[in-house]
């Protein structure tokens, strides 16, 4: 596979421990743009465009970190490569964040 | 390119402002006189745009809303268009638009003698009004003459990437060539409060900015909802404080000189924030940021010749008093939604452009925009507004030192 054909993630800010997917991700290899542009990760597991892939392995309770700042609270332990969505990161301010549907984002205790 | 040479033919006012369109705004006072009101703004042509307030019930921020829209720089006349017994002062708007020296006129429907009447009475005086317009004089602008606007919605993982990183350093520029930013979304500043309040000028503006972030999470809290949607999610945004990073950016880098509310326009130059949720009132009415035309007609109300709203996913609204520009981070949004787009910032992501060149890029198209080309929602005819009630207490440092309003 070329480089111009590996998929890419944006890692905004040296202090990132996550990256923006630019593309689908398949698991495999995935170029990092942004700060520290060069670097290679694995992707452990498919990540959908626009979400988020682990740089570092994050332990439970520990910061997600993107743009230099904490985004939230990893409420299981996140391994380095592993998609971090709804079901494993939580904000610290909105109690509703942990109850959503990972894949649509919708409230699951709503009923219509 | 240098900041200071984008310059263009804006409209003078008496009053010593400068505008960037030349407006007649017909302004219904209760929803009960919108259609009388939309029907004189259709007849008397395209340079008539109709906005109002739907409440029939007095509401201080409203009034102060569209009061500020018909002492607004890209109005040259006001038509007020009240049915006769709501609370709303046609009479009162109209002398609020005279005093800055606009063409200005008022009719009751009630007096006026019903639908029909009033409208046939409403578009002669619209075309009275417009003729008149035909002689404001023209007058030379450059962007320290300019208050550019920061809007955000429909954000995808482009817009804290791309779209509002552009928009930041276009900011930036803007401040530094002496022009004035007004960026709002306190809401989507959620989680940054330490960050966001170390940005403030001086010690008091730190502290406002502390305040009013507070306010906005109490806010927050009681109505157990942030400004985060299924959207954004999906997208992937997981938090709200990742959003309101995201988010923040847009306000690029430079100190932050206080906090504005809601028709109180900046007493000078620089970069500071809009404060659009509501203050602390018995009546608890208002519902911060209902959708994104309130607060781009917060920003307008607030004195922005011009809005940016940066979009990831695509929105299509414009606004009735002043040019929307829309900037996509998002190439795929902006090549599926081009008759909407009007900058594609998704080519610093490729790498196709630097930050730099693509603020510069954006610099030269607010400046052709603010000359007169039409925004893509102008030439569609976008032309959206939206007022709420609401409780704001304009003037909240009355009794304390230092305050900016």
């Amino acid at each position: 596979m070329s480089a111009g054909t590996v998929p890419a993630a944006f890692r905004i800010d040296a202090r990132d421990n996550v990256a923006t997917a630019l593309s689908d991700l398949p698991p495999g290899r995935v170029r990092l743009l942004g700060e520290a542009a060069g670097e290679e990760i694995e992707a452990a597991e498919p990540v959908p465009r626009g979400h988020k892939l682990a740089l570092r392995d994050i332990a439970a309770g520990g910061d997600v970190v993107k743009y230099g700042v904490p985004i939230g609270r990893a409420f299981k332990p996140i391994a380095r490569g592993g998609w971090v969505h709804l079901h494993c990161l939580e904000s610290r301010f909105d109690e509703k964040s942990s109850q959503l549907d990972p894949a649509t984002g919708v409230s699951r205790d709503t009923r219509y | 390119m240098r900041p200071n040479e984008l310059v263009w033919r804006g409209y003078a006012r008496k009053n010593g402002k400068k505008g960037v369109r030349d407006k007649l705004l017909v302004v219904h006072t209760v929803e009960c006189s919108s259609h009388v009101a939309g029907k004189i703004a259709a007849a008397a042509g395209a340079r008539a745009e109709a906005i109002g307030f739907a409440g029939c019930g007095d509401n201080a921020y409203a009034v102060r809303v569209l009061a500020s829209l018909v002492r607004h720089p890209n109005v040259g006349a006001v038509l007020a268009v009240g049915l006769g017994c709501e609370s709303i002062q046609a009479k009162k708007l109209a002398e609020a638009a005279a005093g800055e020296g606009k063409g200005a006129d008022w009719l009751a429907i009630q007096e006026a003698g019903g639908t029909l009447k009033a409208i046939e009475k409403g578009v002669a005086s619209a075309r009275r009004l417009l003729a008149a317009l035909d002689n404001t004089p023209r007058v030379e602008m450059g962007l320290a003459d300019l208050i550019v606007g920061g809007e955000c919605g429909g954000s995808d993982f482009t817009s804290g990437l791309a779209g509002n990183v552009v928009a930041g350093r276009f900011f930036d520029l803007l401040v530094d060539a002496g022009g004035t930013a007004i960026f709002e979304e306190i809401l989507e500043a959620i989680g940054l409060r330490d960050l966001l309040a170390a940005r403030g000028a001086d010690a008091e503006v730190r502290r406002r900015l502390g305040a009013v972030y507070d306010k906005a999470l109490a806010y927050c809290r009681a109505v157990r909802q942030y400004s985060i949607s299924p959207g954004n999610f999906a997208g992937g945004l997981t938090t709200i404080e990742e959003k309101s990073m995201g988010a923040v950016i847009k306000s690029g880098n430079r100190p932050i000189q206080g906090v504005l509310k809601v028709g109180v326009p900046p007493p000078r130059p620089g970069l500071w924030l809009l404060d659009t949720t509501p203050d602390p009132h018995w009546t608890r009415y208002g519902i911060s940021n209902p959708n994104d035309n309130e607060g781009l007609t917060a920003l307008i109300a607030t004195g922005c010749h011009l809005v940016l709203f940066i979009t990831g996913r695509g929105n299509v609204v414009g606004n009735a008093v002043a040019p929307v520009v829309k900037v996509t981070g998002n190439s795929a949004t902006f090549a599926a939604m081009g008759d909407d787009m009007d900058f594609n910032a998704g080519t610093v992501l490729s790498g196709e452009t630097s930050l730099a060149e693509a603020a510069a890029g954006l610099a030269r198209l607010v400046a052709a925009t603010a000359g007169g080309e039409p925004s893509k929602s102008e030439l569609l005819g976008h032309c959206e507004y939206h007022i709420p009630y609401k409780y704001q207490d304009p003037d909240p440092g009355r009794s304390a030192p230092g305050r900016e309003e």
